[in-house]
């Protein structure tokens, strides 16, 4: 089986040696990755190279989608076809009456003087593949540095929000879903404006909605959107309806579970919106108190 | 496991030609590939660790070809391509050939079979150090599923092995149908 000498004449360093050489640069790079965030640039490097990898593999899942949407029957793209015009119509009538809304909400800033909020513009994106790390929730989309995706900006489909770019690589971009355990949107109930923060939770369709009292007035079936105060996600996404309840005494706060507004798993389209413009500082009283941590991982 | 010389082998493993390095590259590649395969749903728990796989049978067959640098730089790979803590495939494919390569005249003694629990612990031994480390860094164990991918990776064992012997079947072997 072996064509070498036998292993007494030559021989490395020992196993143990080279285990041990291997795994201590390892568990270097392991600490300057967690406690430093040194490694993104090497991060990018490889991910550059492993990028035409990717779009090799994605190739035979493109033809077969290309074979199969080519083939759709006539009668299906009728159907599909009234339903869209039919949406357009309805929509036709609220994008004017939205015209009109947002003419009057910029007049009424100016009359109070209010700073105006800058709409966030986005780009489409469509989801490569799903992270395989089964410790988070992530998804990689075809949209990277070089479109102008930056970390942190916030993802959403066309039923709400699906989570924030966590990693911005040249032609890709890494988005951590609202469903990752390590995700936490600042939220607002639609019904009264109670303000609060829903939590990932590792699973799919499920999001926490935690340190609510258990007194707190949320009821099955609230909206929750984002409430914007971040200065991250902007303010009015659609992120979860309240599913259920409970209000145990025993326990300062109430378990409440949401189910998220978007569908992750169902589109492969989606779109990253630009990230906001900064907040304003805070007044110098509250920074000297650090009043409030940033409630979004990345700021 | 010191007996085992070359002649051990003789009577369970067929003469196969030597090994090219270019083969070795080629089919980390592929599994490189497979790795990176879009997949989603169930097929996404249960799909093996092809990366982890091959390197483990060439670490198993080809020790003095295949060592720790191929096993750490792909480990690398996996880590940016899963998006992952860089460093922790790394480790764990390092103490994944190790334990291939101390074990590797053991395990060519065994039948397929015995083969295959050897794989599922080295396996299973690799999964539990990428769990230490995320542990460590305060992530939570996700279920028994996280598993998984081993069991799959010691059942595609003998289909691995079939595959990978197939360019180095020599042409002219008179024990061959």
């Amino acid at each position: 089986m072996e064509y070498t000498p036998p292993p007494f004449f030559k021989r490395g360093p020992s196993l143990l040696a080279r285990l041990s050489f291997f795994a201590l640069l390892s568990l270097i790079l392991l600490y300057a990755d967690v406690r430093f965030h040194y490694m993104e640039g090497v991060r990018k490097a490889i991910g550059v190279v492993l990028y035409p990898l990717q779009r090799i593999v994605d190739v035979p899942g493109e033809v077969a989608s290309g074979v199969s949407s080519f083939f759709v029957s006539q009668s299906y793209l009728q159907r599909e076809n009234e339903r869209l015009a039919h949406e357009n119509f309805l929509n036709a009538g609220l994008v004017q009456t939205q015209q009109e809304l947002i003419a009057e909400n910029r007049q009424l800033r100016q009359l109070l003087d209010m700073k105006e909020r800058v709409g966030p513009t986005s780009a489409a994106a469509e989801i490569l593949y799903f992270g395989r790390d089964p410790f988070g929730r992530k998804v990689i989309i075809d949209r990277g540095s070089s479109h102008k995706v930056e970390e942190g900006a916030a993802v959403v489909d066309d039923t709400g929000l699906i989570g924030q770019v966590s990693r911005a690589f040249p032609w890709t971009a890494e988005i951590a879903l609202i469903t990752d355990r390590e995700q936490a949107v600042p939220v607002q109930v639609v019904r009264n404006g109670l303000r609060a923060a829903v939590f990932g939770t590792g699973y799919d369709g499920a999001l926490d909605l935690r340190f609510m009292p258990v007194n707190a007035d949320i009821e099955d079936g609230d909206v929750l959107v984002t409430s914007g105060i971040d200065g991250v996600y902007p303010a009015g996404l659609p992120v979860a309806v309240v599913s259920n309840i409970e209000r145990n005494a025993a326990y300062p706060f109430a378990r409440i579970t949401c189910t998220p507004a978007a569908g992750v798993n169902r589109h492969r389209q989606v779109l990253v919106l630009s990230r906001l413009a900064p907040l304003p500082a805070y007044p110098p009283a509250a920074q000297q108190k650090k009043a409030k941590p940033r409630k979004s991982r990345r700021d | 496991m010191m007996r085992g010389s070359g002649f051990s082998n003789l009577s369970t493993e067929e003469i196969l030609l030597p090994v090219r390095p270019l083969y070795v590259v080629l089919t980390l590649v592929a599994a490189l590939l497979l790795d990176l395969m879009p997949l989603t749903g169930w097929v996404l728990v249960v799909r093996p660790d092809f990366v982890a796989l091959t390197l483990l049978y060439w670490g198993i067959q080809q020790p003095r070809k295949v060592g720790f640098l191929p096993a750490w730089l792909l480990g690398l790979a996996v880590d940016v391509a899963e998006g992952s803590l860089f460093g922790q495939h790394a480790l764990a494919y390092s103490v994944m050939m190790f334990s291939a390569i101390a074990l590797h005249r053991r395990v060519a003694m065994f039948g397929v079979r015995h083969q295959m629990l050897h794989v599922l612990a080295i396996l299973v031994l690799m999964q539990v150090i990428v769990l230490a480390v995320r542990a460590a860094a305060g992530g939570e164990y996700p279920g028994w599923s996280y598993f998984v991918p081993s069991l799959a990776g010691a059942l595609l064992w003998p289909v691995t092995r079939f595959l990978f012997r197939i360019p180095l079947r020599s042409r002219q072997d008179p024990d061959e149908v």
